[in-house]
């Protein structure tokens, strides 16, 4: 097994104001499938195309945003290691074991507080339940998809003020490369980095922002740009607040649309990019580039897509 | 069916526009291309569209309480796209008022 250590986002958490609202949207628009819901009222959504038990958590709150984000990693042991270097970083805070169970069908958690201030857990085993189209003679999508049917739960993009001690620990901790980054001013100051545990452009992604623990995304695969317009007439369908897009991002090349859901939270759903291997040279954009980085098409910096946060 | 629009006025802009009584004051103003309101989610999450009613009565759907808290709501502060107008209304954007401010200082 070539990849090791992490090996990929696994769930990502959300707050929403009002759960069968945001369960509309989840389930008939972007179109998870729901997979459990536990003792406190949280719902669990996978993909079609996951094995895995879930990827998307959601909560209703008093206020939107996320709680934290899951990567699966390769083995009970790379758990405890990784638990203990993230430990002995000093890089982390808050640092917590979350017992088997807390999530169905899922083991043991180890969560903490990165400096950006969002809250990361690594775990080694959650259930497969399996994708839909089975395992066994599969056909290439199953029948009885609803929505924009993504395949997958793909990445996030947070903001948050320390973005040096979090690129820090997701590189020389977590083992993550740096696919793509930012810079701005004379002294070329990292104001984004793009982070990839496998061969995606990006697992996750920060940017640089004076406040703690936001929440810019939750992004979505899917197979190709007709897939992306296909999203595109749904939002339009189905009356869903549209961000920006269909477009095309600079970084990562992917081909994109961004919207909302009923809670303010921004999803994306995408398709390409290209296969980054550990040793591809990080991509470097500057800051007077940053328009057509953003939005290849539009090249001109958008105030809401880039301020609008939970 | 007859349904009484109730007229919206952006204090400060002149801006005014007609809002039907279960449409969000946000969505009115965009649908008709009108501006003033910055948007931002259009779900009571992000504050973009965070308005203070200064005239006029509403209703409101739930909103992030990191944006608007309880006393604010009680002051008449809330997010234009989880506000619905019973009367016509007179609204001042938070984000022009912070604009306002902001050019005051500059000078």
């Amino acid at each position: 097994m070539a990849l090791t250590g992490v090996l990929r986002p696994g769930h990502v958490a959300l707050r929403v104001l009002e759960l069968e609202a945001a369960l509309r949207h989840y389930v008939d628009v972007l179109g998870l499938i729901e997979t459990a819901r536990d003792a406190q009222g949280r719902v669990y959504l996978k993909a079609w195309d996951e094995h895995d038990h879930h990827s998307v958590v959601l909560r209703q709150a008093d206020s939107p945003g996320m709680d934290y984000m899951g990567f699966r990693v390769d083995s009970g042991h790379t758990l405890e290691r990784l638990a203990q270097e993230v430990e002995q970083s000093g890089l982390a805070t808050g640092c917590q074991w979350i017992p088997a169970g807390e999530h169905p069908h899922t083991g043991v958690r180890f969560r903490f507080t990165i400096p950006t201030g969002h809250a990361i857990e690594l775990f080694a085993e959650k259930d497969k339940v399996g994708c839909l189209t089975g395992d066994s003679n599969p056909d290439p999508w199953p029948d009885d998809l609803r929505g924009m049917a993504p395949s997958r739960f793909d990445h996030c993009l947070l903001y948050g003020d320390d973005l040096d001690g979090t690129v820090k620990l997701f590189r020389d901790v977590l083992g993550f490369s740096l696919t793509e980054q930012v810079v701005a001013g004379p002294d070329k100051l990292q104001i984004a980095a793009f982070l990839s545990c496998s061969n995606k452009a990006h697992d996750v992604a920060f940017i640089r922002h004076p406040e703690k623990n936001r929440f810019h995304h939750a992004s979505f695969n899917l197979d190709n740009w007709n897939d992306v317009l296909k999203a595109a007439d749904i939002i339009s369908k189905k009356d869903v607040s549209l961000d920006i897009g269909p477009t095309r991002h600079g970084i990562t090349r992917g081909a994109t649309i961004y919207f909302f859901d009923p809670s303010g939270n921004r999803n994306e759903v995408f398709s390409g990019g290209y296969i980054a291997y550990p040793d591809k040279p990080t991509i470097t954009w500057t800051d007077e580039e940053l328009g057509r980085a953003i939005f290849y098409h539009d090249r001109k910096l958008n105030d809401a897509f880039l301020n609008v946060l939970t | 069916m007859h349904t009484t629009m109730h007229t919206i006025e952006i204090a400060g802009s002149g801006e005014r526009y007609a809002c039907a009584p279960g449409q969000d004051l946000l969505r009115a103003m965009e649908s008709l291309g009108r501006r003033g309101i910055p948007a931002g989610c259009r779900g009571g999450g992000c504050g973009v569209c965070k308005v203070h009613v200064e005239a006029g009565r509403f209703h409101t759907g739930k909103m992030s309480r990191a944006c608007v808290s309880d006393a604010e709501q009680g002051e008449g502060f809330v997010l234009a796209c989880k506000a619905y107008p019973d009367s016509n209304l007179r609204l001042r954007p938070v984000a022009l008022l912070r604009r306002c401010l902001e050019r005051q200082q500059t000078r």
